[in-house]
């Protein structure tokens, strides 16, 4: 039986992640701050052919928690499973007026999932299976003027991701760092942004990067010779671009 | 609220600036004043537009909530694809009862336009099978349920009487997971009605051949379709048209030649295959964003319905875009029933003719002139297609106008709703 257990489960790219895993009879265990978003999406999945759902509140910034459920984890039967979904992303403009948002932003995006992954290498290790999906981004690439904290942030959890993939990798466990460009959430409501995926396209290349065990995925796919090509840009150069 | 976006209806041919705002939960969305909403844009004109104001996409609620499996009641969020509702319950034994052309669109808009399947002349209308409506009036949640006038009023009422926010629908038995599809070559328009008067099956549909003309004027192909049970191939990966196409695409050599082939394709004596599902209810929906086919400037699809006694108005009517060489390879005829759910529900018994257009000015002439023919001939045009007809043409073709009228200016009295197809058509005004 593979269990999967989703941190982040309400957020928009979560979703159609969700019900792949549904369709395919998966256990889920909904982790996420919204009891009442998770009740809804729990019901959703259980009628789109999950095996079993729960829903667990989780607050990434609560550490004081995360003991609990990797014991609770610890315990499950069957394959284990991991796909971490969390992130905010504030304005840039908003983070230059208050700088002391940083904390948050490298909490949400970093610091915290990466807690909590550490937690779990241990468990998982002991596994000898499964796998863990870390949900970056693109932005994470290069940091650029207009979402430059949240892109630190994100590089630091994509650097992170390959250090534990790395450790885990040697002992069965499969750790995929999946980098979407822009996606059609709420997070980037109202944007103009090019190359926007929709969530179903992002989860179905999260699905396939699964399956073929990509070590970076990005996706939509496009982003991978986007991103190739704008770390290739010399600094000097780099610096006076606004894109 | 967010920044400005353009957006289209699936016609493309009209558009619409503001802000549109897509809310995952519904406390975004009750932080929002009344703002009316749409789903997948898959209605062809301005029905999901609102020029100036702002709209809510309401694709972000797509969940399923409750499943009954005694009575096959289904609750889901409006914005739940028909489509997903039928790949995930067929494999039950169940499939909704009324499915629209594409599995695209989205509960909320098969209500709001009270939209008709392939089965129409035996099931009536989508609104027919919903048990309950939950609406968000002007920040109050309130429940709709069959008989009322409010339940008449939102079903096929365009969005004006709220925000619909989940529906129960009692979806149908069904035995099996795919479709016995019967095709038989009509050879002309008389053989093309009488064939479908004649049919007993669950499902028909006619395609026809818009650039026939002279005696073979008006044939096509009748499809006539049963729910079965076998093994088929599954549908191959979907295609997807990446960028608007050139003009000539769909010029009339090109049409002209790709109806001759698709009508010879089906052998003279016609044959009963097995197709999956999907390539029989949503046949198009293999091609994502197959609208683009048509270019920048979009296209049109007139559609109307006319009593059974008007058919020989509706041959003229054949006959004339026929001769114009405007036609494209999409093209609909069907028998409908007498079934609706709505004051402004668009079947009557009778015939429906569907037909697609790329947007040119000749085409427009085009269907300005058959949209008089229908009036004339005691049709009807429909809200989901239009994009061009005159406000007091078309309200003369909905007898309930001032039943709908009358609840909507209790739902709404602000006009907080209004898209820019009540604006155009002025249907909330007497």
């Amino acid at each position: 039986m593979q269990n999967w257990i989703v941190l982040g489960a309400t957020s928009g790219m979560a979703r159609p992640f969700l019900r792949r895993l549904a369709i395919d009879g998966a256990r889920l265990m909904l982790a996420g701050r919204d009891m009442e978003e998770l009740e809804t999406l729990a019901k959703d999945c259980k009628l789109r052919g999950a095996a079993e759902v729960e829903v667990i509140a989780f607050n990434i910034r609560d550490t004081a928690a995360f003991p609990a459920l990797i014991d609770k984890l610890a315990a499950t039967q069957g394959v284990l499973n991991l796909a971490c979904f969390v992130g905010t992303m504030p304005e840039q403009s908003a983070i230059d007026a208050d700088p002391m948002l940083i904390d948050e932003v490298v909490t949400d995006n970093f610091t915290g999932p990466a807690k909590f992954l550490s937690l779990l290498a241990p468990v998982m290790e002991a596994r000898g299976e499964g796998v863990i999906v870390g949900v970056g981004s693109v932005a994470g690439d290069r940091g650029r003027v207009g979402n430059y904290v949240y892109g630190a942030a994100k590089a630091g959890f994509a650097t992170y991701l390959s250090g534990l993939r790395n450790r885990l990798g040697r002992k069965g466990v499969h750790v995929m760092t999946v980098k979407p460009g822009p996606v059609e959430t709420r997070m980037t409501e109202g944007m103009k942004l090019p190359f926007m995926a929709k969530p179903e396209q992002v989860a179905e290349d999260i699905m396939g990067g699964i399956e073929r065990r990509a070590n970076v995925l990005y996706t939509a796919r496009i982003w991978y010779f986007i991103m190739m090509v704008i770390r290739a840009i010399p600094e000097p150069i780099f610096k006076k671009m606004s894109i | 609220m967010t920044k400005d976006t353009h957006y289209t209806g699936w016609g493309r041919a009209l558009r619409a600036k503001g802000p549109v705002a897509r809310p995952e939960k519904l406390r975004h969305l009750a932080e929002l004043p009344p703002t009316p909403a749409f789903g997948m844009r898959r209605s062809y004109g301005d029905a999901p537009l609102n020029s100036g104001g702002a709209m809510v996409d309401m694709s972000g609620f797509d969940r399923f909530l409750a499943f009954d499996p005694e009575t096959g009641c289904l609750t889901v969020e409006a914005g739940a694809r028909i489509g997903d509702v039928a790949t995930a319950f067929v494999p039950q034994g169940w499939i909704p009862a009324v499915m629209p052309g594409t599995g695209f669109a989205t509960v909320g808009g098969c209500i709001a336009q009270d939209v008709h399947g392939k089965n129409h002349h035996h099931v009536g209308s989508f609104g027919a099978h919903v048990t309950e409506i939950v609406l968000l009036q002007n920040g109050v949640e309130l429940t709709a349920t069959p008989g009322t006038a409010l339940f008449q009023a939102t079903v096929g009422g365009l969005g004006q009487t709220g925000v619909i926010l989940r529906a129960t629908l009692r979806l149908k038995r069904c035995d099996g997971n795919l479709m016995l599809v019967t095709e038989r070559r009509a050879r002309n328009w008389e053989e093309h009605l009488a064939f479908l008067d004649a049919s007993e099956a669950s499902y028909t549909v006619g395609w026809i051949d818009a650039t026939a003309t002279g005696p073979a004027m008006g044939r096509g192909i009748v499809e006539e379709g049963e729910i079965g049970k076998g093994l088929v191939k599954e549908r191959k990966r979907t295609a997807k048209v990446p960028l608007d196409a050139p003009h000539f695409a769909l010029s009339s050599p090109v049409v002209r030649a790709f109806n001759q082939a698709y009508y010879h394709r089906v052998p003279a004596h016609g044959r009963t295959i097995a197709r999956p599902m999907a390539d029989f209810f949503f046949p198009l929906d293999k091609i994502h964003d197959w609208n683009r086919l048509y270019g920048r400037r979009g296209f049109h699809q007139f559609q109307c319905v006319v009593p059974l006694s008007s058919a020989r108005a509706l041959r003229a009517m054949m006959e004339r875009i026929s001769t114009s060489g405007l036609a494209s390879p999409l093209a609909v005829l069907k028998r409908m029933g007498a079934g609706r759910a709505g004051y402004l529900s668009f079947p009557m018994e009778g015939y429906t003719l569907a037909i697609d257009f790329p947007n040119r000015a000749a085409a427009r002439d085009l269907i300005r002139t058959l949209e008089i023919e229908t009036a004339e001939a005691g049709g009807r045009l429909y809200f989901a297609k239009d994009a061009l007809a005159e406000g007091a043409r078309i309200r003369t073709m909905y007898p309930e106008l001032n039943l709908w009228q009358e609840e909507v200016a209790r739902a709404d009295p602000t006009g907080a709703y209004q898209t820019d197809l009540v604006r155009r058509l002025n249907l909330r005004s007497a």
